[in-house]
């Protein structure tokens, strides 16, 4: 376990840590799409607006973050927003990752598709669209992926029981 | 944009024109290694388009966790990938840790390493004996399973279970290894480099297999990269990247290997490449059974770890912990962490979200295969219909990895 330090230094003597290069580079793009940063355990997690997520994902894969590693949802039931859709990124060329995150509305669960960023999303989306009935716009294939195509309900939603409806 | 996106739809008649029709491969073929299935749109011998119809083996792992506790679901990621189970443990064990903010003994580290890399060895061992089976050489099948088997008892010998070991645990390993343990897997690294000789005159200088896999399957780094293709098959387009070299973990950083990669980009490649990468399992094997640490093998941690069974049996507070572990489960600090390991087949990641109870909050993870899966098109598109299964070997999918 972590131990905190016994006399935390003053905060004039504290050395500023460098922002992370993503956070940098979205902040240099465009300050008001970021709805917060925070950084735990290493990792640097930004909240986005649902409207931007396309294009920041654009202006960081050309700012080195280069690999789309994995694209997943959380369920926050029964906080607004409900849904967090969450992209990892990995940039080879730096040995660094950032997690995006963006909250989408249960009255409106649809964000913007990234696959002309990344062709890669599209299967994590149509996961997504399966386990948690969030829609991503312009997909060209938003079918189910896991589970039958006349299944009903979507299994990874928090209201969704365990074992299924029986 | 369209030409990644499946243009068949699986369960609709397609309207096939006049030149093309529409094959359906699987879900219960030899060469779709599980329960694959594949609608191929072809023209004549040439495959014009392929449509992966996946989710037959998906049992809702990912929901099953959030219903068990943090220790419960180790044997669940056995589940996953059932080709390298320790990887699963791994990955998902470090997340968990890395949560707890756990420091590990070097000891537990370096019997992680070994076993890791044994699980490559023995998952590659089934890829080899599968896709050489698939393009028609059925001997090497026998020799790769010969091996394996020595693996698998191995893994009997040191966590109870051959294939489904769970040996990895949240802050260490389950127990320390039997005595008998080090000389086996010394004797069977010392022969295994000639084993591999022995594969490769099977095989590399075989015209059939040459043919069947030169220039077969191409996907240039670009694609790799932009489908999300990791492990063996973006190495094999060129793309040097590797996360137990480049974002080590578990103390990789302390060994010695080389990534092979090569700019072949075909089938071909990856079968080198995997061949390579076996060897380097070896050295890395070998690496840590010389300089294996002496110390514990679990973290000091004992509201995680469950106590030593003789102090469970001797300690009022050793069992105090036992039973409370073994009855609540332990809570983690509420958080997320995104955890990947280099798999057999690639990145595999694991994203687990804490709210701070005994269970987890959501584990997600992220299946090389799953991924890789998508550059079917790309590999195969303007080919023959018989490369396909070149192609589907080439890739190493695991299908329980993939539905989940």
């Amino acid at each position: 376990m972590a131990t905190p330090a016994a006399n935390p230094a003053p905060e004039s003597e504290l050395v500023a840590v460098p922002e992370h290069f993503a956070v940098a580079t979205l902040r240099g793009w465009n300050s008001d799409a970021i709805l917060s940063v925070k950084t735990a355990l290493g990792e640097t997690t930004v909240t986005l607006a649902r409207e931007k997520i396309r294009e920041a994902c654009d202006v960081l894969k050309h700012a080195g973050y280069n690999f789309l590693s994995d694209v997943t949802c959380l369920d926050m039931l029964p906080v607004e927003p409900r849904f967090h859709v969450i992209y990892h990124l990995l940039s080879m060329s730096r040995k660094e990752r950032v997690r995006l995150k963006v909250p989408v509305n249960s009255t409106d669960a649809a964000v913007d598709s990234i696959i002309p960023v990344w062709p890669a999303a599209n299967f994590y989306e149509r996961e997504i669209f399966d386990l948690f009935g969030v829609r991503f716009g312009e997909h060209p294939n938003m079918r189910r992926i896991m589970m039958p195509e006349d299944w009903e309900g979507h299994p990874l939603r928090k209201d969704y029981p365990v074992e299924g409806y029986r | 944009m369209s030409t990644y996106a499946p243009l068949l739809h699986p369960h609709e008649s397609v309207e096939t024109g006049d030149r093309t029709m529409v094959l359906n491969m699987g879900p219960q073929h030899p060469s779709t290694h599980g329960v694959l299935r594949l609608v191929l749109e072809i023209d004549g011998e040439i495959v014009v388009n392929i449509a992966p119809d996946i989710g037959y083996l998906h049992t809702g792992i990912e929901k099953t966790c959030e219903a068990k506790f943090y220790q419960q679901v180790v044997p669940l990621t056995d589940r996953i990938d059932y080709l390298c189970p320790m990887t699963n443990n791994l990955a998902y064990c470090l997340g968990v840790e890395k949560l707890l903010e756990l420091e590990l003994p070097p000891r537990a580290q370096w019997l992680r390493v070994l076993l890791n890399e044994l699980t490559r060895i023995q998952s590659h061992l089934v890829w080899l004996g599968t896709h050489a089976m698939d393009l028609g050489a059925l001997t090497i099948f026998l020799y790769c399973f010969r091996e394996r088997e020595e693996i698998l008892r191995i893994f009997e010998n040191v966590s109870g279970q051959r294939m489904m070991t769970s040996y990895f645990r949240v802050g260490g390993v389950s127990m320390e290894p039997p005595l008998d343990f080090w000389p086996r897997v010394r004797a069977f690294l010392k022969k295994m480099p000639e084993k591999i000789d022995e594969y490769q005159n099977l095989l590399t200088g075989n015209p059939i297999f040459i043919n069947r896999l030169k220039n077969v399957g191409h996907l240039s780094a670009e694609d790799a990269i932009a489908l999300g293709v990791t492990g063996p098959p973006l190495r094999a387009s060129g793309v040097d990247w590797d996360l137990r070299r480049d974002m080590p973990y578990s103390s990789y950083e302390k060994f010695d290997f080389k990534v092979p990669i090569s700019k072949e980009c075909d089938v071909w490649a990856r079968y080198i490449i995997r061949m390579e990468e076996m060897r380097e399992s070896v050295k890395i094997c070998l690496q840590a059974l010389d300089g294996m640490p002496e110390g514990p093998i679990k973290a000091n941690a004992p509201k995680v770890v469950l106590p030593d069974r003789e102090k469970m049996k001797t300690q009022m507070e050793s069992l105090i912990y036992h039973f409370k572990i073994v009855t609540e489960g332990f809570t983690v600090p509420a958080g997320e962490v995104y955890q990947a390991v280099e798999s057999p087949r690639g990145e595999m990641g694991y994203y687990i979200v804490s709210d701070g109870t005994a269970k987890p909050f959501r584990v997600h993870m992220r299946n090389p295969s799953f991924a890789t899966l998508q550059a079917m098109n790309k590999m195969c598109c303007g080919r023959l219909l018989a490369d396909v299964v070149a192609v589907i070997g080439s890739i190493d999918i695991v299908l329980g990895e993939i539905d989940r």
